[in-house]
């Protein structure tokens, strides 16, 4: 194993981090408090709370999970795409680190990075709304487990990408669509049955239901169906990086 | 002595079906210069980026150091530091940071001291805070080199190292090479400056439209630059070379307006003062003389063609 290799990678990224704070930290946590003064506060102090949380409240897990989906994927996708992009990639392809090592030295930063912006939301969202978390560590566990997730997604797209153009395009196109439908802002239980049936294709209700269900006990469906579908989801994820580097797919010619 | 680099049956067709590299089959020494030549686009690159892991093999093996490239790339890999022709780099690192990285990718444990020395011999110290985008070509360039050099690799490939670089920094860099030769490290550069080979490689290959057309000594190739001809101009055409002249080794040419006189410019004495001589004493008078010496170029260019 090599254990330089991969804090090479990782340390690299972090300092990638540290170079762009305001885009990668500030920014995030500033549109989230948007989301909280407009939905949370103005619009929220005039609705009904939703099984017994207050609206508020209710968003914070959805609105975490709306960030950590996005900057999971553009963390990553960027990270990979980029060295592929100027050429700087060779030297990773020429040294001795295998695709687990340079997975988890992207990944993992990419990861880290996710974990500590939700956590800075979550500190930030404390400021307008009070809520508690009912389960700390399965918070924790639904926190981290999506960071990798999609922190690994992310890595597909940006080695599937080879312009920017298509960097943005999944997350625009299906990211961003996906989560705002999964439940951030509502419970499924609040659409026609038929769109219930639709609603549980969304991977993403799964994630948000289950990160609610740590908040509040209180879930649109089962946390275990939540747990199972999002290692589902991370198995696929993994099923993929293999096959990639098994290929060379646009890595190597 | 088992090369340190062995390339067998090693052939690359890319997806387009463009076939860049026949079948090849190279041997490096351990701790020699090996220049490759050839024109762009012979296959040079290929052959460096399948031996580095950049590029998978359609057929073949290489052994780095006795490991295959493919099989056991951890072990061949961590022998290897390549300085690719494109100047890629990490803008916005530090010069110090990026060399680092490479030194941690490359499996190795942190030296401060060791990168200290790098820089130095480098002359890159004074710019090791300095941002990679801030640099010169030039400054880019041994940025690269260090890099390579970072994990103290056993072999070192250079892929068009002089390539728009200047007198000086061309000069330093060779000067390095031959130290790094030195202490043990075998060096394999790639190059389409001819006159580079001659002065580094201890033997060149010779690579055209991804076939080895040729592997030899440089001492040996030297011996065929070491030819010299003498052109005369003749005031009036001949019809045969002159009895008078038997001895010297002379050709006359189709015309009869040109003799061309072979000689061996290391040898102690030419012979052109004696011929002259002899000339004057025939009454063969000529109008114009010129001397011409076959280069590594020459050779170069009559292979390729030869091949074309």
């Amino acid at each position: 194993m090599n254990i330089h290799g991969i804090r090479a990678i990782y340390r690299f990224e972090m300092a990638r981090t540290r170079r762009t704070l305001l885009q990668s930290i500030v920014s995030p946590v500033i549109s989230t408090s948007l989301y909280f003064v407009v939905f949370g506060a103005a619009i929220g102090a005039h609705m009904n709370g939703i099984d017994g949380v207050s609206y508020g409240a209710f968003i914070v897990p959805g609105l975490i999970m709306l960030s950590l989906l996005t900057q999971s994927i553009s963390n990553a996708s960027f990270g990979i795409y980029f060295p592929k992009f100027v050429g700087t990639i060779y030297e990773i392809l020429s040294a001795p680190v295998s695709p687990f090592e340079i997975v988890a030295g992207y990944v993992g930063a990419a990861a880290s990075k996710s974990i500590i912006l939700g956590t800075i939301i979550l500190a930030t969202a404390r400021l307008f709304v009070t809520f508690e978390i009912a389960h700390p560590l399965w918070m924790v566990a639904f926190l981290v487990l999506t960071a990798v997730t999609f922190s690994l997604f992310g890595f597909i797209i940006g080695i599937w990408a080879d312009n920017f153009e298509k960097l943005q395009l999944v997350p625009l196109l299906i990211v961003t669509p996906l989560t705002f439908l999964g439940g951030s802002f509502y419970s499924i239980h609040m659409l026609s049955p038929l769109w219930q049936k639709v609603t549980l294709f969304n991977p993403v209700v799964y994630l948000i239901s289950g990160f609610r269900w740590s908040f509040y006990g209180v879930s649109d469906v089962g946390v275990g169906i939540s747990l199972g579908m999002t290692l589902v989801f991370l198995g696929i994820c993994l099923g993929l990086v293999w096959w990639i580097f098994r290929s060379g797919y646009r890595l190597k010619a | 002595m088992q090369p340190i680099i062995d390339v067998r049956q090693l052939s690359k067709t890319y997806a387009s079906g463009f076939q860049a590299l026949k079948p090849i089959d190279l041997q490096i020494r351990q701790g020699e210069i090996f220049a490759l030549l050839g024109p762009n686009g012979a296959g040079k690159t290929t052959l460096i980026s399948i031996v580095c892991g950049i590029v998978n093999p359609s057929a073949g093996s290489v052994l780095a150091g006795g490991h295959d490239v493919v099989r056991e790339y951890r072990a061949a890999r961590s022998q290897i530091g390549l300085v690719p022709q494109e100047l890629t780099t990490d803008s916005f690192e530090t010069v110090w940071n990026t060399v680092s990285f490479s030194r941690g990718l490359f499996g190795k444990a942190p030296d401060p001291a060791y990168i200290e020395k790098v820089l130095k011999d480098l002359s890159l110290w004074s710019k090791k805070d300095s941002k990679m985008i801030t640099l010169s070509g030039g400054m880019k360039r041994r940025v690269m080199i260090a890099k390579a050099l970072s994990h103290e690799p056993r072999i070192l490939f250079l892929d068009e190292p002089t390539a728009g670089v200047d007198v000086e920094l061309r000069r330093d860099m060779w000067t390095m090479v031959r130290a790094l030769r030195a202490s043990g490290v075998t060096i394999i550069l790639t190059t389409h400056y001819i006159d580079e080979a001659e002065e580094m490689a201890d033997r060149i290959g010779v690579i055209n439209k991804g076939e080895l057309i040729l592997v030899q000594d440089k001492a040996e190739l030297m011996n065929r630059l070491g030819r010299r001809q003498l052109t005369l101009q003749l005031q009036s055409p001949l019809a045969a070379i002159p009895a008078g002249l038997a001895g010297h080794a002379l050709e006359l040419s189709a015309d009869g307006q040109q003799l061309v006189y072979t000689f061996d410019a290391q040898a102690e004495r030419s012979g052109i003062d004696v011929l002259l001589r002899r000339l004057a004493e025939l009454g063969i008078d000529f109008k114009d003389l010129r001397t011409s010496q076959s280069s590594l170029e020459d050779i170069f260019v009559d292979l390729v063609r030869e091949r074309a």
